[in-house]
């Protein structure tokens, strides 16, 4: 099941492995047999964690999902209640309580708080009347949980929204605390560099955690040479981009929720042959996305415009192999070709699906964008021409290319109301490339998109201000063209079949957070002091002692092991760089990902947005 | 497997499928359909619904078989089915010989602390002499602590300090709720504690309290940042208009930014107006008075919409009525000092969709000083026939807009979009273009008007040559003129005339 998490440098099974054990020890604390109610939100990360099978091994019989009312009956000893701590969600656990059949044979009630217990909620059950029907309250420290061979998440939407509108660092705790044990499975961390403010918060609270439970040393053997920190706010850039490789356009598009994406059936329907045209399934078609799927990790982290020779190379190897069958003459042969079938199979439906997804994305050139007001028409400016002029509205911005004035694309957006987050993307990338925009061009964009989209987005747009990606120019110059500069940032030259250059990710632009990244390694900090100070937040270096003994001695030529954690979120863009840089013969780094969230601009924005749910159109 | 057996026969002995013969070009589309084509010729030797033992089940939703969601779900059907059997799904089990070992760490015994809690509250006994920040500490680690030794507001202050600069959200809040017994003095308290002021505000907001958040907003000062927008935000849940607009009306007079106090002045002005317009053509639509309310039935109300849709809404319904009334587009522009382009966007979309073409081409007319009109649009003229033709313009309506677009290449890629076939041949005739004439002439129908007129100006090649020679006599002709009348006129009088010699 989740064979692909130990494949990489550093086993991240060990985490998983431990999550199950804590789970496995909880539900056996709950004697008997048991049904769990789940709070919607978390199936999917748990899903990660472990399948029913294992639930079902520890007596759990049912599972339903959170909702307010009855809960529907179940022949079992236990509930078991699995829930992020939230309010609202307190109060439905009190109306399923109270609610309870009392003829019926009493049942045990038990929380399960993910990631955190808090005060504020058994507070809340108490004043409900029901603190005292519960046998047991504790907590799943599911901090943070393993995505891929080299990727961790900890799937906390809001820790950037928290951490610069509204000034509340509780996810930089859970952080603080989910490196803790990382470093108790993995070994002490030696090397902590950081840049930022909430990097700064993180590495405090680290050492300061690490000083409380001094008593205990760690006897393991370090696996992670560096950590390195990064703030979001360091570099507000990179995702306002449309990212360009395969898996970040399937985000993009269809959007990535833990592990799954959901696309339009109709390009997947199996065709049999014998059967007529069977009715289109309407459902979407859900497809897991991890490395575990040969082909998908061969190809997920290509610039898109490669992904096309390499699922047609594949496509030829893998009927080559099936042609294979000719040549099978004798029983041993034919024998040897049917042991393969099973997995020459599999190869075969993956190919069909990425083969699918590849067309759904290219084909997004042919559908239509729809005019806003009243009535809805059918537009002639195609999709793909869309997508291609606001690529190269994007790409203008990038190169500081009139980003001192109002853009007329944006305008013309605006008066088609496209989708307002789209326009947000632009304006706020607009922003950012020229550190500020002058008070005449904020002005205009303000009013046109309050204007067209109603008044009540002054909340919006203040939010986006506050976390600095909309902003008055100040006096000072323009300081994106020397960082622009110095640190490399757009590659004229990208080269996207065959890569050279972490630029391939955006067809040219080279993620300024990838960036920093590469020069820590090599050739250090120390070159860029200037640039790293144009930049927001201190950057700092910390050291912690390794017990005698514990000190690696490094084999000539074996490569380091840097854990990159994004505080406030990265994008699959940023996460192929680094794959890209680990993967290079000299630069002698490997990269383990991690992050409060997995996003793309859009999914970004939205969470910046105030009530973005009223804004659907 | 029975009904296979041709079918396998069959596959062993063909090859049905041209394996890639594809030329080392780089179109990636082309790419893609060969790949896509040679996946369906490999045809599953095994037919797929037969499960395999080591494959992992997937079902159509694509979620494995066995996952959670997937089970969730599951039961949840079967619950509905029947009420009594546990219905388990048939599930693979893990095939992974590790999570068989029931060793190894769980995530707890990593720290060992003691995992017993309690919560907080009054009748707790338990009693420690633990500092200010040994509280916190044991807070952190979820260790059982009392708050009611810090007695006296210093105290609890001094807690809620150590809270403050431990970063977490749970522990903040807990010494606040402790001093919640005496709102005045906590709320005076937190002016000077932005943090656990904002923390507050969070919670109160997410524990949908709101008398107790609005009593805490009326105490802040009102120089507290944020604040103007975060009273203004509690508009968004008043349902009623009339209680909303005077709710933003009390808004006015907060220390917005001078920006911001502009748009929040311009949100009311225009729900009062929003409200007004519902009401008299609320009135009118069920009068079954005017016309256009019963060809064009209201689909939403106005209330609430953007300054945008107002405006489209008044373009559509109230076109002609004179500056004077609330209603009125005039109105609306001068009082939201709309920009031209915004105006002339929005009315040109409203009166295209009712068809009204005299109002579109009215919007475009402009006289010069000698009285002569000319179509003149603050948009592009290629915009303009993209707003147009989304409201399905005729493609009458859309050659004359076509024909004003500058750029010959663009004009005739619009024209052959639009069928403009006119314009392409004339275009192509200017540009003396034979090839593509020959070209466009293949794609007109047989003994079309099109086809006729192309192979008039391509057998009349006298035509031809004299066309080629009068346009530039013409042109110096009018050059001459210019030079002792005036260019306007004739530029006016001769280019029409130039162009269709």
């Amino acid at each position: 099941m989740a064979a692909h998490l130990s494949y990489g440098r550093v086993n991240l099974n060990i985490l998983r492995e431990a999550a199950r054990k804590e789970l496995r020890e909880f539900l056996d604390k709950c004697a008997g047999s048991k049904a769990i109610v789940w709070d919607e939100y978390l199936t999917g990360p748990f899903g990660l964690i472990a399948q029913y099978s294992l639930l079902k091994e520890h007596e759990v019989e049912k599972m339903f999902t959170l909702k307010s009312g009855r809960l529907p009956s179940a022949d079992v000893k236990n509930i078991i209640f699995f829930v992020r701590p939230r309010l609202e969600l307190m109060d439905i656990i009190a109306e399923n309580v109270f609610s309870e059949d009392k003829m019926h044979s009493p049942r045990d009630f038990h929380i399960l708080f993910v990631p955190r217990r808090s005060m504020l909620c058994e507070q809340r059950l108490k004043e409900q009347g029901v603190l005292a029907s519960f046998i047991n309250i504790d907590e799943y420290i599911l901090d943070l949980i393993p995505y891929d061979g080299d990727l961790l998440s900890m799937e906390y939407e809001s820790a950037f929204r928290e951490c610069y509108l509204e000034n509340d660092q509780t996810s930089l705790y859970h952080t603080a605390k989910g490196l803790m044990t990382l470093q108790a499975l993995y070994g002490t961390i030696p090397q902590i560099y950081g840049k930022g403010e909430c990097a700064r918060h993180v590495a405090n609270m680290m050492l300061r955690m690490k000083r409380e439970f001094a008593g205990s040393q760690n006897q393991i053997l370090p696996v992670f040479d560096t950590l390195l920190l990064l703030d979001r706010n360091v570099d507000l850039l990179t995702p306002l981009a449309t990212q360009l490789t395969y898996e970040g356009l399937i985000d993009e598009i269809y959007g990535i929720t833990n592990g799954y994406v959901k696309l339009p059936p109709e390009k997947f329907a199996q065709k049999k042959q014998g059967e007529a045209s069977k009715d289109l399934p309407t459902e979407p078609k859900k497809l897991q996305l991890n490395s575990a799927e040969e082909l998908y990790a061969e190809i997920r982290d290509k610039n898109f415009n490669a992904v096309g020779a390499a699922l047609s190379k594949k496509a030829k190897i893998i009927s080559a192999a099936f042609e294979e069958r000719h040549n099978a003459k004798t029983v041993g042969e034919i024998k040897q070709f049917v042991s393969q079938l099973p997995h020459m199979q599999a190869a075969r439906s993956s190919l069909a699906n990425h083969t699918s997804i590849a067309e759904l994305i290219k084909d997004i050139t042919s559908t239509v964008c729809f005019w806003g007001h009243l009535g809805v028409c059918a537009s002639l400016v195609s999709a793909s021409e869309a997508f291609f002029d606001n690529l190269t509205v994007e790409q203008e911005f990038m190169t500081g290319v009139d980003t001192d004035k109002v853009n007329t694309y944006i305008e013309d957006c605006v008066a088609q109301k496209d989708p307002l987050i789209k326009i947000l993307r632009l304006v706020s990338m607009q922003s950012v490339c020229n550190n500020g925009l002058k008070q005449k061009v904020l002005d205009y964009y303000k009013r046109e998109i309050l204007q067209t989209y109603g008044y009540e987005h002054i909340l919006t747009l203040n939010n986006l201000e506050k976390a600095g990606l909309l902003k008055l120019q100040s006096s000072s110059r323009n300081n994106y063209p020397t960082i622009r500069k110095t640190l490399k940032l757009w590659m004229e030259d990208a080269n996207e079949q065959n890569p050279n250059d972490i630029s391939y990710v955006y067809s040219g632009y080279a993620p300024l957070s990838v960036r920093l990244t590469q020069v820590l390694a090599r050739p250090g900090w120390r070159s860029i002091e200037e640039v790293l100070k144009m930049l927001p937040g201190p950057h700092f270096e910390e050291r912690q002692q390794l017990p005698a003994g514990l000190h690696k001695k490094r084999q000539q030529g074996e490569n380091r092991t840097t854990l990159v954690f994004f505080l406030g979120g990265v994008s699959y863009a940023e996460i192929a760089a680094l794959r890209f840089l680990s993967q290079m013969e000299d630069s002698g780094m490997e990269y383990i990902i991690a992050t409060t969230k997995l996003l793309n601009g859009t999914t970004w924005i939205k969470s910046l947005m105030d009530r973005p749910e009223s804004q659907s159109s | 497997m029975m009904k296979n057996k041709a079918d396998e026969e069959d596959y062993w002995n063909s090859s049905k499928f041209k394996a890639f013969t594809f030329d080392d070009e780089d179109d990636e589309f082309s790419r893609l359909k060969e790949s896509k084509r040679a996946v369906n010729s490999i045809r599953p030797l095994v037919d797929e619904d037969d499960d395999e033992e080591e494959v992992e089940k997937v079902s159509w939703s694509g979620e494995p078989v066995g996952s959670i969601s997937w089970s969730v779900n599951e039961t949840a059907a079967s619950n509905q089915r029947t009420d009594r059997e546990p219905a388990f799904p048939k599930i693979n089990t893990d095939t992974t010989s590790i999570s068989k070992s029931h060793s190894g760490y769980s995530l707890s015994a990593l720290f060992k602390g003691e995992t017993h809690r309690c919560i907080l509250g009054k009748d707790n006994t338990l009693s420690g002499d633990w500092s200010p920040e040994e509280t916190v500490q044991r807070m952190q680690q979820g260790k059982a602590v009392s708050l009611e030794k810090f007695r006296s507001l210093q105290d609890k202050l001094l807690l809620l300090d150590y809270a403050v600069s431990a970063h977490d959200g749970n522990v903040i809040t807990a010494p606040l709720w402790d001093l919640f017994v005496f709102p005045e003095v906590l709320f005076r308290e937190l002016t000077d504690r932005q943090t656990a002021l904002r923390h507050f505000i969070h919670y109160l907001t997410e524990s949908k309290d709101q008398r107790l958040l609005l009593e805490l907003l009326r105490y802040l000062p009102l120089s507290t940042p944020g604040l103007p927008l975060l009273q203004y935000k509690e508009h968004l849940g008043i349902a009623d208009e009339n209680k909303r607009r005077d709710f933003l009306k009390s808004c006015l007079s907060l220390p917005f930014s001078p920006e911001d106090s502009v748009h929040v002045e311009d949100h009311y002005t225009l729900l009062e107006r929003q409200i007004i317009i519902e009401a008299t053509d609320g009135h009118a639509e069920r009068g079954g008075k005017q016309e256009i309310f019963q060809k064009f039935p209201r689909k939403a109300s106005i209330l609430n919409m953007p300054l945008i849709t107002t405006l489209y809404y008044c373009c559509f319904y109230h076109y002609t009525e004179s500056e004077g009334t609330y209603s009125s587009p005039l109105n609306i522009r001068q009082t939201f000092k709309l920009s031209e382009k915004q105006f002339f966007v929005t009315a040109l979309a409203a009166r295209a969709k009712l068809k009204a073409w005299p109002d579109v081409d009215a919007l475009f007319t402009s006289r010069n000083w000698l009285g002569f009109t000319r179509k003149k649009s603050p948009l592009s003229f290629q915009r303009v026939v993209d707003v147009l033709h989304k409201n399905s313009a005729p493609t009458q309506v859309l050659q004359d807009y076509v024909a004003l677009v500058d750029d010959a290449e663009l004009r005739i890629t619009l024209a052959q979009k639009h069928k403009c076939h006119d314009i392409v041949i004339n275009t192509y005739r200017d540009l003396k273009d034979r090839q593509q004439l020959l070209g466009y002439r293949a794609k007109m129908a047989r003994g079309s008007a099109e086809e006729r007129k192309i192979n008039e100006l391509l057998n009349n090649s006298v035509r031809k040559k004299i066309l080629s020679v009068s346009l530039p006599v013409c042109l110096s002709v009018c050059l001459c003129v210019c030079l002792s009348v005036c260019l306007p006129v004739c530029l006016s009088v001769c280019l029409p005339v130039s162009l269709t010699c």
